[in-house]
């Protein structure tokens, strides 16, 4: 098993944050991980991405030319990652805000409602466990709840454990999306 | 006990690794690509556990100033940067390796030269293994690529800085110091005490309390046989690290027809370069260099053996080439890849260049 993914969007759409989370739910699973995020001032606001690999085995580059999963989280990334997923590979992009959506018919594509799924949870913040749901659903690797779980426990810092169970309640509704087309 | 794994920032890993190791005092002034460092020991506050000290200094030569002074008195401090603030504290680095001090400094490269950008570089080769300050000296110059490794070249550069009485580097670069991976923590262990610091640094001036004569600390000698004296000592001491202390690994040497040397994160990069040239049946070598001083010349020179050329790829216009030619005496082609000014090479880049500027030559 290996999946190399990428996730990218705005600055401040959690990003950055759902890949640890992913990441640390991979560690959780005992997989191999890494986590390399394009930083500094594409943070502050510009598109931020990061790539974050899940393997079996030891894991070399941390950085990568194509990916398995493409997540777009706004119409910069679509546009700049969609020729990046690799034949056979998964692109998962928010429709909110999209007006060009790629044309490829080697790979397989999910529009996700995310945004609005989220504005139905009504908690913003948790507009990217609603993604990470969808995306654990799409993933070919099966990552087992109880480890995502885990996984947002070390990610997230004890003072906000309670919202453990909105990130689990989001990231269920996400994996809705998925199933419903 | 079952050992915790955890996932962790090169640069938050290195933090942890100080504490652990039994730092006594760490001493920076904060900057991109690295601020993490000095942000997670505050977070940690060692100085309510292990009691050592964290300071924020009001500038980097403030900064190197205070590693001098402690390591003077014996103790394991060390210091971070990057870049350009390592230029800054590049007097104190010559005053220490004058006046023999260990300590431990981390340099997690930009791109340069100037303020540059805060984007991933290599191209303080040249600063950190041909001087970087004034006058014949050497640092131990170490290159993790992976954060597990920054977690034990944090061990391994106070280490090997206290048995050889000169300053340690940890030349990382914003790849490794951003990115998260798994680590596993060494076992903590406790500051050394004072009569301990005594024995082993008999040197340090740690208040010499009526008991022995004055230590004198400095790299000032004005008399130039004496001068003279103590850079041939010096000199000695290095050509005891080159035999002893060299180190590097090597994947796939035997049976490739092409070489990659690289370092660092970079060389993690060209591991997949590597696979993507073997589809195209290109075989290919690697050498990644562990210590950047000493310089693994003679493991070069053995592995360059019979193959058709070599590729240098840094993330810088060609530093490390100059010591991979020296080591092959240009017995083979050797060709330089790099990207400049932050921006990272993808697997495919190298790959395509190996191709262009070696296999396709004959």
């Amino acid at each position: 098993m290996k999946e190399e993914i990428i996730i990218a969007g705005f600055g401040g759409q959690g990003v950055l944050s759902m890949g640890k989370i992913l990441a640390y739910s991979g560690l959780m699973d005992d997989k191999e991980v890494t986590w390399m995020p394009s930083y500094g001032p594409e943070q502050r606001g510009g598109t931020a991405n990061v790539t974050v690999i899940l393997s079996d085995e030891k894991i070399s580059s941390p950085v990568l030319d194509t990916y398995d999963i493409v997540v777009a989280l706004n119409q910069q990334s679509l546009d700049k990652f969609a020729p990046k997923v690799k034949p056979g590979g998964l692109l998962l992009f928010d429709t909110s805000g999209i007006h060009k959506v790629p044309e490829r018919d080697d790979i397989t594509i999910h529009p996700i409602a995310a945004m609005d799924a989220t504005l139905e949870i009504g908690n913003s913040k948790a507009y990217n466990m609603v993604v990470m749901g969808a995306l654990l659903e799409a993933m070919r690797y099966k990552l087992p709840m109880e480890n995502v779980v885990k996984g947002l426990k070390k990610s997230i810092p004890e003072r906000h454990h309670h919202l453990l169970p909105l990130n689990e309640q989001a990231i269920e509704r996400g994996r809705k999306l998925l199933n419903k087309e | 006990m079952k050992e915790e794994v955890r996932l962790m920032k090169g640069n938050e890993a290195i933090a942890h690794a100080a504490i652990r190791y039994g730092c006594d005092g760490y001493f920076g002034y904060p900057i991109t690509p690295q601020s993490e460092v000095l942000e997670t020991l505050e977070a940690l506050m060692p100085w309510e556990t292990t009691g050592m000290v964290v300071l924020q200094a009001e500038s980097e030569v403030a900064a190197i100033n205070m590693v001098y002074g402690g390591a003077a008195s014996g103790k394991a401090v060390m210091t971070s940067s990057s870049s350009p603030g390592i230029s800054l504290k590049q007097e104190g680095i010559s005053y220490m390796a004058g006046a023999s001090l260990p300590a431990l400094i981390l340099n997690v490269m930009r791109g340069g030269p100037g303020l540059g950008t805060i984007q991933p570089s290599q191209a303080d080769y040249f600063q950190a293994t041909k001087g970087g300050g004034h006058g014949d000296y050497h640092l131990i110059v170490l290159a993790p690529a992976t954060v597990q490794e920054m977690v034990d070249f944090v061990a391994l550069g106070f280490d090997l800085s206290f048995k050889y009485l000169t300053p340690a580097m940890i030349l990382a670069d914003g790849i490794v110091g951003q990115m998260m991976e798994k680590v596993v923590l060494p076992e903590p262990r406790p500051r050394r005490t004072e009569e301990e610091i005594r024995k082993q640094c008999p040197w340090a001036a740690d208040g010499r309390k009526g008991l022995r004569k004055r230590n004198v600390v400095t790299s000032l000698e004005l008399e130039s046989s004496r001068m003279e004296e103590i850079n041939h000592r010096l000199q000695a001491t290095y050509r005891q690290i080159q035999e002893n202390e060299t180190r590097w690994e090597e994947i796939d040497v035997e049976g490739a027809d092409y070489l990659i040397v690289a370092f660092g994160s970079i060389a993690r990069i060209c591991t997949k370069a590597k696979e993507i040239a073997e589809e195209k049946g290109i075989k290919v070598g690697i050498i990644r260099p562990i210590t950047l001083w000493p310089f693994p010349t003679e493991a070069i020179n053995r592995a360059a053996q019979g193959k058709k050329g070599i590729l240098c790829v840094e993330l810088n216009a060609g530093q490390m080439i100059e010591d991979v030619r020296l080591a092959v005496h240009d017995a083979i082609p050797v060709e330089h890849f790099g990207r400049l000014g932050g921006i990272i090479p993808s697997p495919q880049e190298v790959a395509d260049a190996l191709e262009v500027k070696l296999s396709n030559k004959k």
